[in-house]
């Protein structure tokens, strides 16, 4: 039999589409999909932040740098304790040396100093990883070595990340980092080793006022779920889209 | 004591309210990296203008484009391995590429172009490879028989140069340079769009940048290549009037060529200019007409802190001063050197400008970094990160070219 290029392209044509359309009857999930079909998801972390009760004393930032073992005296940090200082004016002043780590003893805000007469209203805000729905850290990692597990909680493979730095980029919060020692991303990981065995991060039992909680919040139960669920409370940035999954109490419209 | 080391610490300072975390991650590197794939695309283009639109006034400018960006081609990932904190973990983003990010493409579209570059350039010389293998035939001497060696591997075994065989190559060329351009425009549009998609830096998240990354790109390939076509042709005139044996051409034949050659040539160069500009101002405008939340911190930015960097060293040094010195009858060697140096500069600044000056404000919109580029290495983090890091890829296209060259003659010129 002779065919023509022609005949030859149209039956090559015709013969596709009818062996792709049963595939069509498929649904093709995505990573995320296909385990949260397979993994029990009756877990996601959230965290709960009552700025009212922060007195700024780092023994969070402390705890924490002991824990995950980031060298103490280095800056950077998966936590951090910001003070703001709103004065009479309408002027806003923050600052948070070492992370807070060693407490607000000084004074002197960002260098100034401030006549207690002129302030208006201060106060400290804890800060970590919001282990956000939609992170933007995952969305650029160019090899897969960040991130999320079905309960929510954003992981960096230490063993697989190239220190490009464009997570970094793109976390609207600062909270990554490169670990100095490792030289990958780093970031708060809700102490999720101490978690998945029943216990609480380091940040939440080292804090003696109760400032932080962390609890599951597909738990209507959850100390954590009940406030997020029953309260007034906020988020960071919501304007990114990312989700965050850390609320706030007593969130002030100056915090950044 | 610090125990490690904290990326960034030496080369940030930090003023007013900034998160712990927040240092300049992308330094000098990340200038360099949108730099050099710049060139790449920008030479290609210029070499394409001719091969696919036909404009023959590019002919003897459009081999020596396609041959030095090959050269370029071959640096553009080098600032990337500069770069990286795990650099021999590099490979990674081509064997597991995470597709939601834009870094992942880019395995993709480098080897996709460094095929079309390299097939582009082998039919390109194809006939010149066969006629150097014959030739060499036979030949002794250690250097003939490598040279043979080399030339007949790069035939492939394809002896065919019949009038037949040479127009199906031409239209392959044709086919190649075609497919080339949209690809070399991907090629630099996603490492605007690395930058671009970023939406936590209010200085870099807009749609344009994409755009903006491949006008100024092909203004500063364009510019790079009639610059070095320049410097290698006055080199060509001073080894002509200063030797005693005879050449085929005078030096005025060649001033003639190379001149002629430049005034057309900068036209093209004018006109991208005039897009570069155009999309660069036009987002500025943008963003302080619509002033959105960032826009207080940035206004400080690009009004304030960066405004010599902005509007001195890129707007009229890069851009102002050489459009005039190109668009001025009767030009010169010597102005056209001047004219293109300072764009070359121009479209560097744009570069440091969005990259460093994309790292100036905190997140916190209430503080700011100041970028110390190191000069000085005293550990690798500073040379890597540092001038002379920049400087290393900076030469090596030359040093590249040099050596491609002595393989590809892409000088030859009639």
């Amino acid at each position: 039999m002779r065919q023509t290029r022609r005949d030859f392209l149209k039956t090559i044509t015709r013969g596709a589409v009818v062996s792709a359309l049963p595939l069509g009857a498929f649904k093709f999930l995505s990573p995320k999909e296909a385990r949260a079909a397979v993994e029990s998801t009756n877990v996601r972390w959230g965290f709960l932040v009552d700025t009212y009760k922060c007195v700024g004393c780092g023994f969070c930032v402390k705890a924490c740098k002991l824990e995950n073992e980031v060298p103490y005296d280095a800056p950077v940090t998966r936590t951090w304790v910001e003070r703001y200082v709103i004065l009479k004016n309408g002027k806003m002043l923050a600052d948070t040396p070492m992370g807070g780590r060693d407490g607000f003893t000084e004074q002197k805000v960002q260098e100034q100093d401030v006549p207690p007469k002129d302030i208006a209203k201060a106060f400290f805000v804890p800060k970590l990883c919001n282990q956000c729905e939609n992170p933007p850290c995952v969305q650029v990692c160019p090899v897969g070595a960040t991130y999320q597990r079905a309960d929510g909680v954003v992981l960096v493979d230490r063993s697989w990340c190239i220190g490009c730095g464009y997570c970094i980029m793109a976390c609207p919060y600062g909270v990554r980092f490169f670990h100095p020692v490792y030289r990958t991303a780093e970031k708060c990981t809700f102490c999720i080793h101490r978690l998945v065995k029943g216990m609480n991060t380091a940040c939440v039992d080292a804090c003696p006022f109760g400032a932080r909680k962390v609890g599951n919040l597909k738990d209507p139960n959850d100390p954590v779920t009940k406030v997020v669920l029953n309260e007034r409370v906020a988020v960071l940035k919501p304007e990114y889209g990312t989700k965050p999954q850390a609320f706030y109490i007593g969130l002030d419209e100056n915090v950044r | 004591m610090i125990e490690g080391y904290v990326h960034g610490i030496e080369w940030t300072i930090k003023e007013l309210f900034v998160y712990p975390n927040e240092f300049i991650y992308w330094s000098i590197q990340i200038v360099m990296y949108p730099y050099m794939t710049g060139l790449v695309a920008g030479a290609f283009v210029l070499s394409s203008l001719y091969h696919v639109f036909g404009q023959e006034d590019l002919k003897d400018l459009a081999k020596f484009a396609l041959v030095f960006s090959f050269a370029l081609l071959i640096v553009a990932p080098m600032p990337l391995m500069f770069h990286l904190q795990q650099p021999q973990r590099g490979v990674q983003v081509f064997f597991t590429p995470h597709f939601t990010s834009a870094i992942s493409a880019f395995g993709i579209v480098f080897f996709t172009y460094s095929i079309i570059v390299a097939t582009e350039i082998w039919f390109v010389y194809r006939k010149y490879f066969v006629e150097q293998a014959l030739a060499l035939k036979g030949k002794e001497g250690l250097g003939n028989t490598v040279m043979r060696l080399i030339y007949t591997t790069l035939t492939l075994g394809s002896y065919d140069i019949s009038e037949e065989a040479l127009h199906k190559d031409e239209k392959a060329i044709k086919i190649l340079a075609g497919i080339g351009i949209p690809v070399a425009c991907f090629l630099h549009g996603y490492a605007g769009f690395i930058f671009g998609s970023v939406k936590a830096n209010a200085l870099w998240m807009t749609p344009l940048m994409p755009v903006i990354f491949i006008m100024s790109a092909i203004v500063s390939g364009i510019a790079l290549c009639m610059l070095t076509y320049i410097v290698i042709m006055e080199w060509k005139k001073f080894r002509i009037k200063t030797s005693k044996r005879p050449w085929e051409v005078t030096a005025e034949e060649v001033a003639g060529v190379e001149l002629n050659l430049m005034r057309k040539t900068s036209k093209y160069l004018l006109g991208f200019m005039v897009a570069a500009i155009t999309l660069e101002l036009l987002d500025i405008v943008f963003r302080g007409y619509t002033a959105v939340k960032s826009w207080d911190i940035l206004r400080t930015i690009i009004y304030g802190k960066d405004f010599f960097n902005i509007f001195i060293l890129q707007y009229t040094f890069g851009n102002l001063l050489p459009f005039l010195m190109l668009l001025m009858p009767r030009p010169t060697v010597r102005r056209l050197v001047v004219a293109l140096s300072l764009v070359l500069f121009g479209v560097f600044m744009m570069r440091w400008n969005v990259v460093i000056g994309g790292q100036a404000f905190s997140l916190t919109f209430a503080g700011y970094m100041h970028y110390k580029l190191p000069f000085w290495p005293h550990n690798i983090e500073t040379y890597k990160e540092g001038f002379w890091g920049a400087f290393t890829i900076g030469v090596m296209p030359f040093v590249l070219f040099w050596g491609i060259n002595k393989i590809v003659p892409s000088l030859k010129y009639k």
